[in-house]
Formats: C-alpha cells, sequence, structure tokens
C-alpha cells in the first residue's frame, strides 16, 4: 500500500479526533480524503508535525494523532527524545514510513536503508513503540488511540504518490476552526 | 530587583502557563525559576525550531506559550517563524539571551549578535531590547502586546542586563 491508500483506509479512525497532519502531499491527500476542522494542515515547516501535535495533547485532554513520515521524523529526531520524556496518553505518533521523501520526488530516506526509526524511538526513550505493516495499521492505531499509554507506531509501506491539488485554504481559517474544533 | 522572578511573574500574570527552553548560560537563572514555577509546566526543547513547534500545539490547546533561548536560535528557525508562527498568526513572547553583545567574553558570539536585529528587523517581528535591569518593567506590557497582535515577539536581553560574566 502507499500512503494514500493507507489515509483513505484509516480516515474513519482519525475523523472524530483532532489530527496534525504533515506538510506536502500527506496533508493534500488528508483534505481530498476527509477535509474536516479536526484536521490541522501543515503548509510549512517540514518535521514539525510531531512537535506540534505533542505539544497539543500536553495542553488539552482530546486524544491527538500526529502523523508523520519518516523523513519527516529523520528532520526533527531531536523531538523524539522530548516526547519520550514527557509522555502523555492521549498522544499518538503515526509514522508513515515509505522509506522516500515523497513530496520531493521519493528520493530515498536513510530510514529505508541502515536506519530503523523503531529502534530509534526505543532508544530515546519512548515506551511503546509498535512498528506495523500497512494492511494491518487500523486496530493498531485505534488500540493506540484507546489506550492511556503514548504510542509510537511506524507503520512500513510502500513509496508512491497520487496526483492531486495544493491545499488553497487560508492558513489562519485552518488554524481556527482547529482551535474551534479543540473547544468543541 | 531579582529579574529572574520578576520575568516569572509577569509571565504568570500574563496567563503564559507552557514554556520551552533551550539552555544558555545567561538564562540559567530564569530557566530555574521557570521549572519551579506550579503555574507553568515547562518542557526543555533539544532545538529552538521544535520547541516552537510545541508552543503552536500548545497555543491552539489552549494554553498561552512562550519560549526562552539563545539568539543563535535565530539562524535556526527563521523558516518556523515565517511558515508557522506567521504564517497561521501565532502569538509568540521570545526570551532571548543576546549572546555577543557588551560585556561578551567569547568572539564567536559576536558573529551572530551582528545578524540578529537585522534578521529580526527582515522578518518584520517586534523587537525590544533589555540592557539594564529597569527594561525588565516592560516586559508586562511587551507579553500584552505579543497576545493583542498575534504575532512573535523578541526580547533580546544582553550580558549586562543579567549582570555579566563575572570572573569568567
Amino acid at each position: 500500500m502507499i500512503r494514500s491508500e493507507i489515509l483513505r483506509e484509516i480516515a474513519p479512525i482519525l475523523n472524530p479526533h483532532l489530527v496534525v497532519c504533515n506538510i506536502g502531499l500527506p496533508s493534500q491527500e488528508l483534505h481530498m480524503i476527509d477535509d474536516n476542522e479536526r484536521n490541522f494542515y501543515m503548509l510549512g515547516t517540514m518535521g514539525l508535525s510531531s512537535s506540534i501535535g505533542f505539544g497539543l495533547a500536553l495542553a488539552q485532554d482530546k486524544p491527538v494523532i500526529s502523523i508523520d513520515g519518516d523523513g519527516s521524523v529523520l528532520t526533527n529526531l531531536g523531538t523524539l527524545p522530548t516526547i519520550a520524556n514527557n509522555a502523555t496518553g492521549n498522544y499518538t505518533l503515526l509514522i508513515i514510513d515509505n522509506g522516500s521523501y515523497g513530496s520531493t520526488g521519493d528520493q530515498p530516506t536513510y530510514a529505508g536503508q541502515k536506519t530503523n526509526l523503531t529502534d530509534v524511538a526505543r532508544a530515546c526513550g519512548c515506551d511503546t513503540v509498535i512498528e506495523v505493516q500497512d494492511k494491518d495499521l487500523g486496530p493498531v492505531l485505534q488500540s493506540a488511540i484507546d489506550s492511556d499509554e503514548m504510542t509510537i507506531i511506524v507503520c512500513k509501506c510502500d513509496s508512491g504518490n497520487i496526483k492531486l491539488p495544493v491545499i488553497t485554504l487560508d492558513p489562519v481559517v485552518i488554524r481556527h476552526r482547529f482551535m474551534e474544533a479543540v473547544k468543541a | 530587583m531579582n529579574i529572574d522572578k520578576k520575568i516569572c511573574d509577569d509571565l504568570v500574570a500574563n496567563d503564559i502557563s507552557f514554556v520551552t527552553t533551550v539552555p544558555c548560560k545567561q538564562l540559567a537563572g530564569v530557566i530555574e525559576e521557570v521549572e519551579n514555577r506550579d503555574e507553568i509546566f515547562h518542557i526543555p526543547s533539544n532545538k529552538e525550531d521544535e520547541g516552537m513547534g510545541l508552543c503552536a500545539g500548545a497555543f491552539m490547546g489552549g494554553k498561552r506559550s512562550a519560549i526562552i533561548m539563545q539568539n543563535t536560535a535565530i539562524g535556526v528557525t527563521i523558516n518556523t517563524l515565517a511558515t508557522l508562527t506567521q504564517f497561521y498568526r501565532m502569538p509568540l513572547p521570545m526570551i532571548i539571551s543576546y549572546r555577543g553583545e557588551l560585556r561578551e567574553p567569547v568572539a564567536c558570539q559576536v558573529e551572530m549578535a551582528v545578524h540578529t536585529k537585522a534578521l529580526l528587523a527582515q522578518m518584520h517581528i517586534p523587537t525590544y531590547h533589555f540592557h539594564w535591569q529597569d527594561d525588565v518593567k516592560e516586559f508586562d506590557n511587551i507579553l500584552k502586546y505579543t497576545f493583542m497582535c498575534n504575532k512573535p515577539v523578541a526580547i533580546l536581553t544582553d550580558a549586562n542586563f543579567w549582570g555579566g560574566y563575572g570572573d569568567q
């Protein structure tokens, strides 16, 4: 499965919850599949989906899922120790690991080579790290959201992209409606 | 006047309850004070752009946030300031130790100091410079201004403000 197929499959699981989605194609795909006010689309700032979602999870009690990619996690690897050492049970970090920088033309990442993000997350001190194959993600994600344990999911999948338009929503609109959803 | 305490008093008075820090020798006292305050959740960051991401999330979660860092961080965070904090119009007080200014003992710090105000000006970030301890009296107004205009705002605090480096 490629990322867009995974997002289509887990969209009903994500739908009731606050989701912070990674820059580029992941946000564009989620926007196309299930646009709603509980999604925060990142239009810039590669690497910070994990940090933004984690800050949000620390600030309030609702479940938060950060959707990240292997390339973006590598960009902001230093946040994994921060997350591990300040764990909060309402936070799930979903790393869609296709071994490539999808939005920029599928250049290979080191996560697709010798670097194992599951091991990295564990070495950073994250207590619950689950590596899962794409087709098995749904139930793993659901139980991570339902549990009181902060969970890092590394979902191994194929690289590949679909063609779709950029998000033209104004960033302040994205932020405002998201904050209203947080308060709701 | 204890400036570490005054800064934290003003943070709390302005309902700032989420503070991330990246350490600097000059900031050790205020970071310790932040850590000791029950009203503030203190989360150290490994890098300043990560910290701005945490603050953005906390702000959207309903908590006023602030970052404490060194001015070298301006070189690290230009993209985050432009494409996250400014693009989504989020308030962010940035309490910045202004290394490389008067009474600085480390020459390399001057290399970023000479760019700091120019970079902040280029980013159209409102910038205040605390040189004398009395300047801290403006801090409360600066925090109110930050949350009025929903912008990142820089408060540069130099070695003279913090009382120098002693025998270093």
